[in-house]
């Protein structure tokens, strides 16, 4: 939403993102899309080249995508097994709210 | 090649994002046109991990979040884009800290831009960049009201031809 409101305020926006489908029902004006685990929009640590290919491809849709909507997503394989990154990603202690989630379903 | 927005997310936490379209109010395309040529274009960043100044700028408010799971922290920090990797820290409950504290740029590439600016390829990175915690009231009406008008500002403050958003 945050991308919705500056673009308003009139600042050209392009948002990276691990949901590019999210980003599009919530009608962000212009999208890059990478199919990487959370907490890492730009890859992975210490791989510059990786990261300098997320950051030019979202500079390349900043400033030429020519209608509200575009779409461009990477087609970069994240490079560490799923069963380990989808593990890795994700906090060692659970958030206040999964928590919060996970007691409810043990009540239920 | 198309993205899938799910692989690495909790089957369970899928319908909390699939299929809801869009916020209220939000239906219609806003469209500001990138007008000038890249080379000639000042570009800033904006993180949601949470990240901060160690030494110099308060955590976002962790504690709270733990006693109300439904709240986070609307504040934001201006991050100086020459910081050095080991005096920012991470506040945020919902991912592992340990890459984005080992190489901030994968959540605010900040030296990668300054390079591509020292390359040519844009005009120049603004000399700060924005850092949010993603994690919001479902409302966002904190963001919205007191967090929105400060980001818009200090980007116009900058002089920013645009913005790259990316959250975490």
């Amino acid at each position: 939403m945050l991308a919705r409101w500056i673009e308003a305020a009139g600042i050209p926006t392009v948002i990276v993102t691990m949901m590019p489908a999210v980003a599009e029902e919530r009608r962000a004006p212009r999208i890059v899309g990478v199919e990487f685990p959370f907490g890492h929009p730009f890859g992975m640590p210490g791989d510059k080249a990786m990261q300098r290919r997320v950051l030019e491809l979202a500079l390349s849709v900043l400033a030429g995508a020519s209608a509200f909507g575009t779409r461009v997503d990477l087609d970069i394989e994240w490079p560490v097994p799923l069963r380990d990154a989808y593990k890795a990603w994700q906090p060692k202690e659970a958030s206040p709210i999964v928590k919060k989630l996970l007691a409810t379903l043990g009540r239920a | 090649m198309i993205v899938d927005s799910y692989r690495f997310l909790p089957r369970s936490f899928r319908p909390f994002y699939e299929g809801k379209g869009s916020f209220p109010g939000e239906e219609t395309p806003v469209w500001a046109p990138f007008e000038k040529r890249l080379q000639a274009s000042r570009i800033a960043l904006l993180s949601s991990a949470g990240l901060y100044l160690k030494a110099s700028q308060r955590s976002f408010d962790l504690v709270r979040e733990q006693d109300n799971p439904e709240w986070g922290d609307p504040s934001w920090r201006s991050i100086p884009a020459g910081v050095a990797a080991a005096d920012i820290a991470v506040a945020h409950l919902h991912i592992n800290d340990e890459d984005v504290l080992a190489d901030p740029e994968i959540a605010m590439p900040a030296h990668l831009l300054d390079q591509l600016a020292a390359e040519g390829v844009i005009g120049s990175a603004t000399a700060d960049h924005l850092s949010v915690m993603g994690y919001q009231d479902r409302s966002l009406q904190a963001w919205r009201e007191q967090t929105l008008p400060d980001l818009v500002a200090k980007l116009r403050d900058q002089q920013a031809d645009g913005l790259i958003l990316a959250p975490v």
